[in-house]
């Protein structure tokens, strides 16, 4: 009986073997072929893709300049690391994972999956799209090219003045960091854009706002985040590059600037930013959850009001940051109150997925695991981040291990452990492979007690005296030991890493085939083949439920109609997704990528010679004359829709 | 697979940090072994937040594994919901919601209160500091409005025992932290901004202090001695750093200052007494009664210093002390002479 | 994912070119020396005497400075200028007692050279020596300092300026100095 239970429920959506449609279809969706052909693609799975690829590859950088600095740090007094290149080598660790890992990683599984999820064919705008990958992928390459030439940034992820400013920190090396934000944070702009206006006018007919997936709030959310939050660094780190290259004085003291300043404009964008990289994997535990207790998550409004709330206090949280800088008291205080007051969302959140667990019929799978990881390491770190909340305390922690400890349990435990599982769940969608259970439960626990025994032990030692950002330490202070066992577990870490890895190579070459829903879950993703064709769904779908699989019945509408001869998808409006109009997609073009480069090399110029700006400006500008060409097929209006036979809104032309 | 623990589980989850403190707590530098009142404060505070949160943490791991457990003889997904079920589930899920609120606001009330003691002037007449950070030294002075008895010295500061003492923190260069975890919280030293924390030492003792805001590549290798004396042995120190010292009679002593004095460290370095009387560096009129040399890095030996004048870049690479090239007899008096500035 | 991945291939490669071809003109600019050993402190040792005199070639090659281009030397001569008082006859470069340093006018010569000896050896009506104080390779620090104030327009290895421009500026901010 037991097995019948956990049967995934067979659910497709119809699909036609060799009607005209679909090969239609497959002609208007086919990606060009070649060097050229591979750069101009604009579908959103072969960007989503690219970004999580991509994102993993520095997130494998940025694992190893972490061991290097665990392996300086394992004794006192240690040699292997000298002071200079450890400075690179901390702030490196903290660039890669903060701007072009775990923000980018999150973006490229929203742009990869929302638009499955919410049933339509692409992203509205497929050309922005690409173009924000390359920017991305530029922005990392600029940094990491940098790195190998010393002239890797040592200032520290967050780069605070004077220390990065013109008189004490010679070189390029703060430009180059400085200039790599304005790259991936314009990046991050683009994807937070697209996505804004997918979930806004794109979703299945039917899927009003509130039967939206609980993935998609966490993107729609994060993508609100992002917006608000990306200017602030951008601004913050053109006058840091303005003040480094062209003599302005925004943050000198002698001349009525501030170095506080500096660090308001940072952290107005960087407390933000751990929730633009916490929110999205909020959405993926809603997923997992769902799928593998066979049961909705309890209390979607709550859920959602809870994202939304978490986005809107965490834009007001960005001065415990700051509490030990002589800031008065009584405004501190108003931060300590709000940063505790952002744990009653995610509390809500947490008591929601039990309540869920505790209720539904749960099947223990790798990517399930993943999500008790997430639970405990994420609460005990949330928990830590209560006690910084303080300003007593936080006067004894802040800028000690005992910060480190805590950043690294909500981060890995609350993104990475729910991204891991969020490959383990949707590597069969995106490959049409299994991952292999095995190695992903070995994984989990080989990952998960490298973790604790890396980063607890921080915890004390950040309060027995131990600072941050110390390229070494002397051995009396009684340190060595638990740094040790720190370094061990980060050994630990690694290898779990390798396994992951090699999971991925495995399965990706050899795993199990894998149907269209092999979890039974609920989403439309799941809907259509594994993986999906570029066009994502022969007929796009409608949906009469908060779990569009489970509600939906083999007799339910599709839409017809949208045209199969080209790229094109169904627009419909913002509340209750009724049909509006055709919204024709832009096909494959090779200048987002040209237009890339015309606007790299304005950027990058500028770091050396401030005038290349404008020479990049007007490279840009002829790239984006290229881009906005007018081609044939965009000549035509796009129509309104014809209202089926029927008065219902929800479709659009019924099949019969 | 259920959390029922047994009795010795429980007892080792209350003792294990009972016994992880007594061996892990202690420390010249530990934030958990306070030696003052605003510091006690502190712990206090810090240990009533680990303990409500180690409850609240146990309570919700520990009920998601039972959620796990007694989830499995659920019924199957395709039955019905269960509306009673529903309505308790939500107030389950609200009663927690309301319990976070409350510890929250506990929390709260207790961190206001804390922060009302470290942060407030204590009673009692306060000895006040000044400390200039630099790049990597601590710059230490205790200024009198009478400028004769003006002490200037670095990377030590005394403070007489039970008195409470306000420091003014300001900083030469870039943004520094003053940090001694056994007294009080940190503060940062912000150039062109006027910090100022206050602290007291309960006993006598050394309490080390180490600077916590990244600075540069030596950050890692500027710390100080906050040394808490009995009020006469105070007095007795500052009455000594005041004075400038005698020409030395001694031959040696006498070369040893020649030396120092037409080589390249009067350039930075002030000695009292004598025409040197720059300002980049540490001051070293009373150098030999210093416990370290290079800002806690080094012990003050004879050894360690030459090592130190020799080969500075050596021991702390980047810092701005430029390796000395001395030939040996000139360098045996010049330690001599330093060694004798007691 | 194949075509993917044999493009990835390439794109390496091609980077791997444009490094190696960029190593060496970044890394002299970015080294950052820690002189670690006693004999780079020798006390400067003068130069031979300039070449320059009235009616001969003026494009006598002279001695080059070790530290040509180099940011982090740059960067330490403008912290020497100030820590041994430079700029108490130079200013931060318009001079006043002494000199202007940031124009092309050079009474003693501007080649690092000649640099190099009026900062060693001092100069008539004020310069002082220095070479007897300081090791050689801060003479060179500061005149790669001194040659980046006059360059018409900064290289991409001096900083664009300093944390103060007014010379009394280490005032902290306060209720007794309102800024």
């Amino acid at each position: 009986m037991q097995s019948a239970l956990l049967e995934p429920k067979r659910v497709q959506l119809p699909e036609a073997s060799a009607s005209e449609d679909l090969a239609e279809l497959e002609r208007a969706w086919s990606n060009p072929r070649g060097i050229i052909g591979w750069l101009s693609h604009v579908d959103h799975q072969s960007i989503g893709k690219r970004y999580i690829v991509t994102a993993f590859i520095f997130l494998l950088f940025g694992g190893v300049e972490a061991l290097l600095i665990r392996l300086q740090l394992a004794r006192p007094e240690n040699k292997f690391l000298g002071p200079d290149l450890y400075n690179q080598i901390f702030t490196m660790h903290g660039t890669t994972m903060m701007f072009l890992f775990a923000v980018p990683v999150m973006e490229g599984m929203g742009i990869y999956l929302v638009p499955l999820m919410i049933g339509t064919r692409n992203v509205p705008f497929p050309r922005l799209n690409s173009f924000g990958y390359y920017l991305f992928v530029i922005g990392g390459i600029f940094l990491y090219a940098g790195f190998l030439l010393n002239i890797g940034p040592d200032a520290g992820w967050f780069s605070y003045v004077p220390l990065a400013g013109p008189a004490f920190s010679p070189g390029k090396r703060v430009d180059f960091w400085a200039q790599m934000i304005t790259f991936t944070e314009f990046s991050g702009l683009i994807a937070a854009v697209e996505l804004i206006v997918t979930v806004f006018k794109m979703r299945a007919p039917g899927m009003s706002l509130d039967r939206i997936p609980l993935f998609v709030w966490g993107m729609l959310v994060q993508s609100f985040m992002v917006v608000f939050a990306m200017p602030a660094v951008m601004i913050a780190s053109t006058f840091l590059l303005m003040d480094r290259t062209l003599g302005t004085h925004f943050f000198n003291p002698a001349e009525g600037g501030d170095p506080l300043m500096w660090q308001h404009i940072f952290w107005f964008f960087g407390h933000p930013e751990v929730y633009i990289i916490f929110i999205p994997a909020l959405g993926i535990v809603s997923s997992i959850v769902t799928a593998f207790t066979r049961k909705s998550i309890f209390g979607y409004t709550a859920m959602v009001l809870s994202l939304v709330a978490t986005a809107f206090i965490g834009f007001g949280l960005w001065v415990h940051h700051m509490f030990a800088t002589g800031l008065p008291p009584l405004g501190a205080s108003f931060f300590t109150s709000a940063s505790m007051m952002i744990a009653i969302p995610s509390g809500v959140q947490i008591f929601c997925w039990l309540a869920t667990l505790r209720n539904g019929t749960v099947r223990i799978t790798v990517p399930l695991l993943f999500v008790f990881g997430f639970v405990f390491i994420f609460v005990l770190g949330g928990l830590t981040g209560v006690m910084v909340a303080s300003v007593p305390f936080d006067l004894q922690a802040h800028d000690t291990f005992f910060v480190v400890a805590h950043f690294h349990y909500v981060l890995i435990g609350g993104s990475v452990f729910p991204l891991l599982g969020a490959i383990h769940y949707w590597f069969p969608k995106m490959t049409g492979r299994m991952m292999s259970e095995t190695l992903g439960k070995i994984t989990f626990w080989v990952v998960f007690i490298g973790f604790n025994l890396t980063f607890f032990p921080m915890h004390l030692l950040g309060l027995k005296g131990m600072p941050r950002r110390v390229y070494t330490y002397q051995p009396n202070l009684g340190w060595g030991a638990l740094n040790l066992v720190a370094t061990v577990g980060a050994v630990i870490i690694a290898i779990g890493g390798a396994i992951f890895i090699a999971n991925v190579i495995i399965s990706y070459k050899s795993g199990e085939m894998a149907n269209g829903n092999p979890w039974g879950a609920s989403t439309l993703e799941w809907g259509t083949t594994s993986p999906p064709p570029h066009y994502n769904f022969l007929y796009l779908p409608t949906v009469n439920g908060r779990e569009a699989l489970w509600s939906r019945s083999d007799d339910d509408p599709v839409v017809t109609g949208v045209r199969t001869d080209r790229r094109e998808s169904l627009s419909t409006s913002i509340l209750d997704a009724r049909p509006d109009h055709r919204y024709p997609l832009a096909g494959p073009s090779i200048w987002p990528f040209i237009t890339a480069l015309a606007v790299t090399f304005g950027f990058i110029g500028s770091v050396f010679k401030g005038s290349l700006i404008f020479y990049g400006a007007g490279l840009s500008l002829v790239a984006l004359i290229g881009w906005f060409w007018p081609r044939p097929s965009h000549n035509e209006q796009p129509e309104r829709v014809e209202k089926g036979a029927t008065e219902s809104n929800d479709q659009v032309v019924a099949r019969s | 697979m259920s959390f029922a623990t047994t009795k010795s589980t429980k007892l080792a989850v209350v003792l294990t940090p009972a016994i992880l403190c007594q061996c892990g707590c202690r420390g010249i530098q530990s934030a958990l072994d306070p030696a003052g009142p605003q510091s006690r404060s502190i712990s206090g505070h810090w240990w009533l937040l680990f303990w409500v949160c180690t409850v609240v943490f146990v309570l919700v791991v520990g009920f998601m594994l039972y959620g796990l457990w007694r989830s499995k003889i659920q019924t199957p997904n395709d039955a019905p919901v269960d509306p009673a079920k529903e309505t308790r589930t939500t107030w389950y899920v609200s009663a927690c919601v309301v319990a976070t609120v409350v510890i929250l606001f506990v929390f709260l009330v207790a961190s206001l209160s804390t922060a009302k003691t470290i942060f407030s002037k204590p009673g009692g007449k306060p000895l006040e500091i000044e400390v200039t950070g630099h790049q990597w030294w601590w710059e230490v002075r205790y200024p009198d409005p009478d400028s004769s008895k003006i002490v200037v010295t670095a990377n030590e500061i005394h403070i007489p025992a039970g008195q409470p003492v306000h420091i003014l923190l300001k900083s030469a260069d870039v943004i520094h932290s003053f940090w001694v975890p056994k007294l009080q919280g940190k503060m940062d030293l912000i150039p062109m901004h006027s910090n100022s924390l206050w602290m007291q030492a309960d006993f006598p003792g050394v309490y080390r202090g180490q600077c916590a805001e990244f600075c540069g590549h030596q950050h890692a290798h500027m710390s100080f001695l906050v040394i808490a004396e009995p009020l006469a042995d105070f007095n007795q120190w500052r009455d000594q750093q005041i004075q400038s010292g005698p020409p030395p009679a001694d031959p040696v002593l006498r070369k040893g200052q020649h030396v120092f004095l037409s080589s390249s460290c009067v350039l930075c370095h002030t000695l009292r007494g004598t025409t040197a009387s720059a300002t980049l560096a540490p001051d070293l009129t009373h150098f030999a009664s210093r416990h370290t040399i290079a800002a806690g890095t080094l012990s003050n030996d004879r050894a360690s210093l030459e090592r130190w004048i020799v080969n500075s870049q050596g021991v702390k690479p980047g810092n701005k002390m430029p390796p000395n090239d001395l030939n040996p007899e000139d360098l045996q008096n010049l330690l001599s002479y330093l060694g004798s500035l007691k | 994912m194949s075509t993917m991945a044999i493009s990835n291939s390439k794109v390496a490669l091609c980077i791997g070119v444009l490094a190696l071809s960029l190593w060496g003109s970044c890394c002299r600019r970015e080294q950052r020396d820690f002189r670690a050993t006693a004999e780079a402190s020798q006390l400067a040792q003068s130069l031979p005497d300039s070449q320059l005199h009235p009616g001969g070639a003026t494009n006598v090659a002279g001695p080059q400075n070790p530290f040509q281009g180099n940011a982090y030397a740059i960067t330490e001569g403008q912290r020497l200028f100030t820590a041994y008082n430079c700029v108490g006859c130079h200013a931060h470069g318009g001079g006043g007692i002494g000199p202007a340093l940031n124009d092309k006018v050079w009474i003693y010569g501007g080649q690092p050279g000649d640099i190099y000896e009026s900062i060693a050896r001092g100069r008539p009506n004020g310069m002082p020596a220095w070479g007897p104080r300081i090791p050689e390779y801060q003479i060179w620090q500061l005149t790669a300092y001194v040659q980046s104030l006059s360059e018409g327009e900064p290289s991409i290895a001096s900083p664009a300026r300093g944390d103060e421009i007014s010379p009394s500026s280490v005032q902290p901010r306060g209720e007794n100095n309102p800024k």
